[in-house]
């Protein structure tokens, strides 16, 4: 069977990935957030998983209003990146693992969340940049990839309840898997942060840090908010917070916090990261 | 029947099924910009370019005046409208600045002071 090693959130904004490109980890605007990453790197290389189930939201790269899936599951061998038409470089491809994808393809159905399956699957930096984080230093990826698409571009989007519980259907599914893996959870997103309108610029560090608590120790008070509050208190694209919300959903039961940090701004984004474990019951 | 999204958080637009129908072709020439080849198309003429996608007369002149409030009053949705501020050199502080009202400077500054 498969086990959860644990869960990590992060902001996955596309200046991240310049900054990597362009080796500005040490400089002082980008510092406070790199350094936020050491502790993940180190409890990576504990927990050693083998496998990423990488929560995310495409930004118009993979899918466009002609079809638009509320949520999608890679089911390739291989998933590229590609040009997203303002600069970000492409990075190399990720190894995927179409047997876990189509288990959990297979019980997601059983369980009734009806994904789409993809067996072509672009990622965007919404997926790309989170994996640079986590590992590092180009070379080889060390863990297989199955990525996992919520919209957030086309409304109505799934309801944080909804997606909080397609978190917990990954986290069963991976329990029912009959192969031996260890899955890193990982849930791309926000935090606060809206890029369009008059309110552009809108950031809400104690919505944020409530969040970031509550993910931890009181999901569920979470899901208990439309995705109207949720833009309401955290901008238009601090909805992306619905991706935490399904990390954590497959961590099932009671969660502890290994490891987080909070750092405002990076571009026009509040960022935020947190690493989680199951504690059991 | 088309429900309406509601529209009250101020300075907001919930990309809803209004504004799916009303931006389709602007934000299906966006979409068009991941390839190099068509990002050099349109600058090579906007107007030709905006008009094989069928925009609107609305959404021709708000890519003239590189206005994004005006390309959201229009029906762009914000993922795609990034893809054309990319294409014509603006950035998300740029954008911010403009849409607020603001110099650049000052959009980060905020930024800087935790959107305050």
């Amino acid at each position: 069977m498969a086990t959860i090693v644990g869960a990590v959130t992060t902001s996955h904004v596309p200046l991240i990935g310049k900054a990597i490109a362009r080796g500005l980890q040490q400089e002082p605007y980008w510092k406070p957030f790199f350094e936020g990453f050491a502790p993940v790197h180190r409890w990576l290389q504990e927990v050693n998983p083998d496998v990423a189930v990488v929560i995310y939201n495409d930004h118009g790269l993979n899918f466009f209003l002609d079809t638009m899936p509320t949520f999608a599951i890679g089911a390739a061998g291989e998933y590229a990146n590609a040009d997203e038409g303002w600069g970000l470089p492409v990075l190399r491809s990720f190894p995927g693992d179409p047997d876990l994808s189509w288990h959990l393809i297979q019980a997601l159905i059983d369980d009734e969340f009806d994904v789409a399956s993809c067996q072509r699957m672009l990622v965007d930096h919404a997926f790309t940049i989170p994996m640079s984080l986590l590992w590092p230093g180009g070379g080889a990826w060390p863990v297989r990839t199955v990525p996992v698409s919520i919209n957030t571009v086309q409304h109505p989007l799934p309801s944080p309840l909804r997606c909080f519980k397609f978190g917990a259907a990954i986290g069963r599914a991976l329990s029912h898997y009959d192969r031996d893996c260890r899955a890193v959870i990982v849930g791309t997103g926000g935090l606060s942060h809206q890029l369009d309108g008059a309110r552009a610029g809108f950031i809400n560090e104690e919505f944020d840090r409530l969040c970031m608590h509550r993910l931890v120790s009181d999901p569920v008070s979470l899901t208990r908010f439309t995705n109207h509050d949720l833009i309401e208190n955290a901008g238009s694209q601090g909805v992306e917070l619905l991706m935490w919300l399904a990390a954590r959903g497959a961590l099932q039961g009671s969660a502890s916090a290994v490891h987080q940090n909070y750092h405002v701004p990076i571009s026009s984004t509040a960022t935020g990261l947190l690493v989680m474990e199951s504690s059991g019951a | 029947m088309i429900s309406e999204v509601s529209h009250t958080i101020p300075g907001t637009t919930i990309f809803g099924p209004r504004e799916a129908l009303r931006g389709y072709a602007l934000n299906r020439m966006c979409f068009s910009f991941n390839d190099a080849m068509n990002r050099a198309a349109f600058l090579e003429d906007e107007d030709a370019y905006c008009k094989a996608f069928g925009l609107t007369e609305e959404q021709r002149k708000a890519v003239r005046e590189r206005s994004v409030l005006a390309l959201i009053a229009a029906g762009g949705n914000i993922y795609y409208l990034g893809k054309l501020a990319g294409v014509v050199g603006l950035d998300m502080q740029d954008i911010g600045a403009q849409q607020t009202g603001t110099t650049v400077e000052e959009f980060k500054a905020r930024l800087i002071r935790g959107g305050r």
